[in-house]
Protein backbone atom coordinates (compact mmCIF):
# COMPACT_ATOMS: atom_id res chain seq x y z
CA UNK A 1 0.00 0.00 0.00
CA UNK A 2 1.24 3.22 -0.92
CA UNK A 3 2.07 5.89 1.12
CA UNK A 4 -0.81 8.02 -0.23
CA UNK A 5 -3.39 5.37 0.36
CA UNK A 6 -2.23 4.75 4.06
CA UNK A 7 -2.88 8.77 4.11
CA UNK A 8 -5.90 8.09 2.84
CA UNK A 9 -7.26 5.65 4.49
CA UNK A 10 -6.21 7.28 7.82
CA UNK A 11 -8.45 9.75 6.85
CA UNK A 12 -11.34 8.15 6.18
CA UNK A 13 -10.89 6.31 9.22
CA UNK A 14 -10.52 9.28 10.84
CA UNK A 15 -13.57 10.95 9.73
CA UNK A 16 -16.25 8.06 10.32
CA UNK A 17 -14.11 7.70 14.32
CA UNK A 18 -15.46 10.85 14.92
CA UNK A 19 -19.21 10.43 13.52
CA UNK A 20 -19.31 7.46 15.66
CA UNK A 21 -17.67 9.42 18.64
CA UNK A 22 -20.38 12.14 18.42
CA UNK A 23 -23.27 9.61 17.48
CA UNK A 24 -22.06 7.74 20.93
CA UNK A 25 -21.60 10.91 23.09
CA UNK A 26 -24.87 12.77 21.83
CA UNK A 27 -27.35 9.67 21.37
CA UNK A 28 -29.52 9.20 24.47
CA UNK A 29 -29.77 5.21 24.62
CA UNK A 30 -32.47 4.74 26.65
CA UNK A 31 -33.24 2.05 29.16
CA UNK A 32 -35.08 -1.40 28.72
CA UNK A 33 -36.96 -3.19 31.05
CA UNK A 34 -34.21 -5.49 32.47
CA UNK A 35 -31.15 -3.27 31.79
CA UNK A 36 -29.01 -2.43 34.40
CA UNK A 37 -29.78 1.00 35.47
CA UNK A 38 -26.94 3.99 36.04
CA UNK A 39 -24.75 3.56 38.99
CA UNK A 40 -22.65 6.68 39.03
CA UNK A 41 -22.39 8.58 42.53
CA UNK A 42 -24.11 12.39 42.74
CA UNK A 43 -23.60 14.83 45.56
CA UNK A 44 -26.60 15.12 47.79
CA UNK A 45 -28.60 18.21 47.12
CA UNK A 46 -28.47 19.51 50.43
CA UNK A 47 -25.21 18.59 52.75
CA UNK A 48 -21.94 17.13 51.99
CA UNK A 49 -21.24 13.72 50.18
CA UNK A 50 -22.43 11.71 47.39
CA UNK A 51 -24.38 8.61 46.78
CA UNK A 52 -25.10 5.97 44.45
CA UNK A 53 -27.83 3.67 43.73
CA UNK A 54 -25.58 0.85 44.67
CA UNK A 55 -25.90 2.15 47.99
CA UNK A 56 -30.10 1.10 47.58
CA UNK A 57 -28.81 -2.45 46.53
CA UNK A 58 -31.34 -5.22 48.00
CA UNK A 59 -34.18 -2.52 48.11
CA UNK A 60 -36.73 -1.48 45.69
CA UNK A 61 -35.97 2.29 44.69
CA UNK A 62 -38.26 4.33 42.89
CA UNK A 63 -36.08 7.15 40.96
CA UNK A 64 -37.98 10.70 40.04
CA UNK A 65 -35.83 13.03 38.41
CA UNK A 66 -37.11 16.37 38.50
CA UNK A 67 -36.76 20.00 38.21
CA UNK A 68 -37.64 23.03 40.67
CA UNK A 69 -38.72 25.00 37.24
CA UNK A 70 -40.85 21.98 36.08
CA UNK A 71 -44.65 22.64 36.77
CA UNK A 72 -45.79 18.53 36.19
CA UNK A 73 -42.79 17.87 39.11
CA UNK A 74 -44.76 20.28 41.36
CA UNK A 75 -47.85 18.60 40.80
CA UNK A 76 -46.80 15.37 41.20
CA UNK A 77 -44.05 15.95 44.34
CA UNK A 78 -47.13 15.62 46.78
CA UNK A 79 -47.75 12.31 45.62
CA UNK A 80 -43.98 10.91 45.67
CA UNK A 81 -43.64 11.92 49.08
CA UNK A 82 -47.18 10.24 50.33
CA UNK A 83 -46.10 6.82 48.67
CA UNK A 84 -43.03 7.08 50.28
CA UNK A 85 -44.83 7.61 54.09
CA UNK A 86 -46.83 4.65 52.80
CA UNK A 87 -44.43 2.37 51.71
CA UNK A 88 -40.61 3.87 52.75
CA UNK A 89 -38.86 1.54 54.93
CA UNK A 90 -35.75 -1.33 54.67
CA UNK A 91 -37.34 -2.56 51.34
CA UNK A 92 -38.39 0.09 49.20
CA UNK A 93 -37.31 3.87 48.99
CA UNK A 94 -38.23 6.94 46.91
CA UNK A 95 -35.15 8.57 45.31
CA UNK A 96 -34.87 12.03 44.38
CA UNK A 97 -32.77 13.35 41.53
CA UNK A 98 -32.91 17.02 40.72
CA UNK A 99 -31.48 17.92 36.88
CA UNK A 100 -30.48 20.56 35.50
CA UNK A 101 -31.61 22.78 38.09
CA UNK A 102 -29.92 25.59 40.54
CA UNK A 103 -28.88 23.96 43.78
CA UNK A 104 -30.99 26.76 45.82
CA UNK A 105 -33.78 26.49 43.77
CA UNK A 106 -34.22 22.94 44.23
CA UNK A 107 -33.43 22.66 48.04
CA UNK A 108 -36.55 25.32 48.17
CA UNK A 109 -38.78 23.03 46.34
CA UNK A 110 -37.97 20.24 48.70
CA UNK A 111 -39.31 22.48 51.49
CA UNK A 112 -42.13 23.73 49.85
CA UNK A 113 -43.17 20.21 49.60
CA UNK A 114 -41.53 18.60 52.92
CA UNK A 115 -40.04 15.78 51.04
CA UNK A 116 -38.50 13.44 52.88
CA UNK A 117 -36.78 10.86 50.78
CA UNK A 118 -33.34 11.83 49.60
CA UNK A 119 -32.33 13.99 47.39
CA UNK A 120 -29.89 13.78 44.70
CA UNK A 121 -28.25 16.41 42.53
CA UNK A 122 -27.55 16.03 38.90
CA UNK A 123 -26.89 19.82 37.87
CA UNK A 124 -25.38 19.02 34.60
CA UNK A 125 -28.41 16.38 33.10
CA UNK A 126 -25.40 13.76 32.94
CA UNK A 127 -27.32 10.86 35.07
CA UNK A 128 -30.82 12.10 32.94
CA UNK A 129 -28.83 11.52 29.72
CA UNK A 130 -27.38 8.09 31.00
CA UNK A 131 -31.03 6.83 32.13
CA UNK A 132 -32.05 8.25 28.84
CA UNK A 133 -35.18 10.33 30.03
CA UNK A 134 -36.61 12.86 27.62
CA UNK A 135 -37.26 15.61 29.92
CA UNK A 136 -38.70 16.05 33.49
CA UNK A 137 -40.58 14.52 35.23
CA UNK A 138 -39.40 10.75 34.30
CA UNK A 139 -39.46 7.94 37.37
CA UNK A 140 -37.85 4.67 37.35
CA UNK A 141 -38.57 1.69 39.50
CA UNK A 142 -35.31 -0.19 39.94
CA UNK A 143 -35.38 -3.80 41.94
CA UNK A 144 -33.12 -4.67 44.56
CA UNK A 145 -30.33 -6.57 42.02
CA UNK A 146 -30.29 -2.63 40.13
CA UNK A 147 -32.22 -3.71 37.33
CA UNK A 148 -35.14 -1.38 35.32
CA UNK A 149 -38.96 -3.04 36.39
CA UNK A 150 -40.95 -0.25 35.36
CA UNK A 151 -40.35 3.29 33.41
CA UNK A 152 -43.08 6.18 33.93
CA UNK A 153 -42.29 9.52 31.80
CA UNK A 154 -44.20 12.25 32.46
CA UNK A 155 -45.68 12.89 35.55
CA UNK A 156 -46.99 9.79 37.60
CA UNK A 157 -49.65 10.77 40.73
CA UNK A 158 -51.50 8.62 43.15
CA UNK A 159 -53.24 6.10 40.63
CA UNK A 160 -49.84 5.40 38.72
CA UNK A 161 -48.35 4.45 41.63
CA UNK A 162 -50.99 2.50 43.22
CA UNK A 163 -52.04 0.77 40.22
CA UNK A 164 -48.14 0.04 38.38
CA UNK A 165 -45.49 0.56 41.00
CA UNK A 166 -47.47 -0.57 44.67
CA UNK A 167 -48.68 -4.39 42.90
CA UNK A 168 -44.59 -4.76 41.91
CA UNK A 169 -43.31 -3.96 45.63
CA UNK A 170 -42.55 -7.12 47.87
CA UNK A 171 -46.51 -7.40 49.53
CA UNK A 172 -47.83 -5.29 47.17
CA UNK A 173 -51.15 -5.51 46.10
CA UNK A 174 -51.67 -7.32 42.98
CA UNK B 1 9.12 70.64 32.46
CA UNK B 2 5.12 70.72 31.96
CA UNK B 3 5.45 68.43 28.99
CA UNK B 4 7.18 65.53 31.05
CA UNK B 5 4.33 66.23 33.50
CA UNK B 6 2.07 65.93 30.96
CA UNK B 7 3.40 63.19 29.22
CA UNK B 8 3.50 61.10 32.44
CA UNK B 9 -0.19 62.00 32.82
CA UNK B 10 -0.99 60.60 30.02
CA UNK B 11 0.74 57.33 30.26
CA UNK B 12 -0.90 56.91 34.02
CA UNK B 13 -4.46 57.19 32.10
CA UNK B 14 -2.99 54.86 29.29
CA UNK B 15 -2.13 52.26 31.97
CA UNK B 16 -5.16 52.72 34.20
CA UNK B 17 -7.38 52.54 31.53
CA UNK B 18 -8.03 48.38 31.20
CA UNK B 19 -8.07 48.37 34.70
CA UNK B 20 -10.95 50.61 34.80
CA UNK B 21 -12.49 48.76 31.92
CA UNK B 22 -12.04 45.85 33.93
CA UNK B 23 -13.81 46.67 36.49
CA UNK B 24 -16.89 47.35 34.67
CA UNK B 25 -19.70 46.29 36.69
CA UNK B 26 -21.39 42.75 34.76
CA UNK B 27 -24.46 43.10 32.82
CA UNK B 28 -27.26 40.39 31.94
CA UNK B 29 -27.12 41.25 28.10
CA UNK B 30 -23.63 40.62 27.86
CA UNK B 31 -23.32 37.54 29.80
CA UNK B 32 -26.33 35.59 28.12
CA UNK B 33 -24.68 35.88 24.93
CA UNK B 34 -21.99 33.96 26.46
CA UNK B 35 -24.19 31.00 28.46
CA UNK B 36 -26.45 28.37 27.06
CA UNK B 37 -29.66 27.69 28.42
CA UNK B 38 -29.12 23.69 29.02
CA UNK B 39 -32.43 22.69 28.98
CA UNK B 40 -33.02 24.18 25.54
CA UNK B 41 -29.49 23.95 24.01
CA UNK B 42 -29.43 28.01 23.36
CA UNK B 43 -27.94 30.70 23.90
CA UNK B 44 -29.69 31.86 27.09
CA UNK B 45 -30.08 35.21 24.87
CA UNK B 46 -32.60 33.48 22.68
CA UNK B 47 -34.21 31.35 25.16
CA UNK B 48 -37.50 31.68 26.75
CA UNK B 49 -38.30 28.36 28.99
CA UNK B 50 -38.78 28.27 32.94
CA UNK B 51 -35.19 27.73 32.99
CA UNK B 52 -34.19 30.24 31.27
CA UNK B 53 -36.16 32.97 33.53
CA UNK B 54 -34.54 30.92 36.44
CA UNK B 55 -30.97 31.08 35.17
CA UNK B 56 -31.60 34.80 34.56
CA UNK B 57 -32.98 35.64 38.11
CA UNK B 58 -30.03 33.90 39.55
CA UNK B 59 -27.50 35.94 36.54
CA UNK B 60 -29.25 39.34 38.05
CA UNK B 61 -28.85 37.65 42.21
CA UNK B 62 -25.05 37.68 41.58
CA UNK B 63 -25.01 40.94 39.42
CA UNK B 64 -26.78 42.75 42.38
CA UNK B 65 -24.15 41.01 44.95
CA UNK B 66 -21.44 42.60 42.85
CA UNK B 67 -19.78 39.89 40.85
CA UNK B 68 -17.87 40.49 38.42
CA UNK B 69 -18.53 38.60 35.07
CA UNK B 70 -16.05 35.85 35.09
CA UNK B 71 -16.91 34.97 38.87
CA UNK B 72 -20.71 34.66 37.59
CA UNK B 73 -19.57 32.24 34.75
CA UNK B 74 -17.85 30.46 37.22
CA UNK B 75 -21.16 30.17 39.44
CA UNK B 76 -23.27 29.06 36.47
CA UNK B 77 -20.42 26.10 35.61
CA UNK B 78 -20.71 24.90 39.53
CA UNK B 79 -24.36 24.90 38.94
CA UNK B 80 -24.88 23.35 35.60
CA UNK B 81 -21.14 22.06 34.55
CA UNK B 82 -19.07 23.40 31.39
CA UNK B 83 -21.97 23.21 29.05
CA UNK B 84 -23.32 26.07 30.05
CA UNK B 85 -20.41 27.94 28.68
CA UNK B 86 -21.44 28.49 25.06
CA UNK B 87 -17.82 28.78 24.40
CA UNK B 88 -15.76 25.60 25.73
CA UNK B 89 -13.18 26.64 28.42
CA UNK B 90 -9.49 26.99 26.89
CA UNK B 91 -8.18 24.33 29.18
CA UNK B 92 -8.27 20.41 29.82
CA UNK B 93 -9.77 18.35 26.51
CA UNK B 94 -12.14 21.16 25.97
CA UNK B 95 -8.72 23.10 24.45
CA UNK B 96 -8.95 20.55 21.87
CA UNK B 97 -11.90 22.52 20.71
CA UNK B 98 -9.65 25.07 19.73
CA UNK B 99 -6.64 23.51 18.58
CA UNK B 100 -8.17 20.63 16.19
CA UNK B 101 -9.76 23.44 13.61
CA UNK B 102 -6.03 24.93 13.64
CA UNK B 103 -4.05 21.89 13.57
CA UNK B 104 -6.65 20.44 10.80
CA UNK B 105 -6.33 23.61 8.98
CA UNK B 106 -2.34 23.52 8.96
CA UNK B 107 -2.12 19.65 8.07
CA UNK B 108 -4.72 20.58 5.07
CA UNK B 109 -2.71 23.44 3.87
CA UNK B 110 0.86 21.15 3.99
CA UNK B 111 -1.19 18.50 2.37
CA UNK B 112 -2.48 20.98 -0.58
CA UNK B 113 1.38 22.49 -0.82
CA UNK B 114 3.01 18.90 -0.87
CA UNK B 115 0.43 17.58 -3.55
CA UNK B 116 1.06 20.99 -5.90
CA UNK B 117 4.98 20.16 -5.47
CA UNK B 118 4.37 16.73 -6.33
CA UNK B 119 2.34 17.08 -9.24
CA UNK B 120 4.69 20.08 -10.27
CA UNK B 121 7.90 17.58 -10.42
CA UNK B 122 5.76 14.54 -11.72
CA UNK B 123 5.41 16.56 -15.04
CA UNK B 124 2.91 18.87 -14.18
CA UNK B 125 4.91 21.68 -16.35
CA UNK B 126 7.58 21.18 -19.13
CA UNK B 127 10.14 22.31 -16.90
CA UNK B 128 11.96 25.25 -16.57
CA UNK B 129 9.43 27.54 -18.90
CA UNK B 130 6.10 25.92 -16.77
CA UNK B 131 4.78 25.75 -19.97
CA UNK B 132 1.88 23.16 -19.81
CA UNK B 133 3.57 19.90 -21.68
CA UNK B 134 1.70 19.09 -25.08
CA UNK B 135 -0.21 15.89 -25.16
CA UNK B 136 1.77 13.24 -27.72
CA UNK B 137 -0.69 10.30 -28.76
CA UNK B 138 1.03 6.83 -28.85
CA UNK B 139 1.80 4.80 -31.70
CA UNK B 140 -1.89 2.89 -31.58
CA UNK B 141 -3.82 5.76 -30.58
CA UNK B 142 -2.17 7.75 -33.81
CA UNK B 143 -3.05 4.73 -36.43
CA UNK B 144 -6.83 4.67 -34.75
CA UNK B 145 -6.62 8.53 -35.12
CA UNK B 146 -5.75 8.22 -38.76
CA UNK B 147 -8.26 5.81 -39.37
CA UNK B 148 -11.23 7.14 -38.19
CA UNK B 149 -10.40 10.47 -40.06
CA UNK B 150 -9.97 8.41 -43.19
CA UNK B 151 -13.55 7.06 -42.39
CA UNK B 152 -15.33 10.73 -42.08
CA UNK B 153 -12.66 12.33 -45.17
CA UNK B 154 -15.05 14.49 -47.43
Amino acid sequence: MSFRSVIAVLGVLAVVGLLVFGLATKGSSGLEIGDPVPTAALPQLEGDGSRSLTDYRGRWVLVNFWASWCEPCRAEAPALEKFQRQHGGPGFAVLGIDTRDLSGDGQEFVREFGLSYPQLRDGDGGAAHDYGTSGVPETFLVDPKGKLRLHVPGPVDEQTLESSVEPLLPGGKS
Amino acid sequence: MRAAALLLAALALALLAPAAGAAEPASLTEIEKQVMCPVCGTLLQLAESPQAQRERVFINRLIDEGKSEEEIKDALVAEYGDEVLALPPDSGFSLSAYVVPIVALLVAAAALAIGVLRWRRAGGSDGDDGAARPAVPSERDSERLDADLARYDL
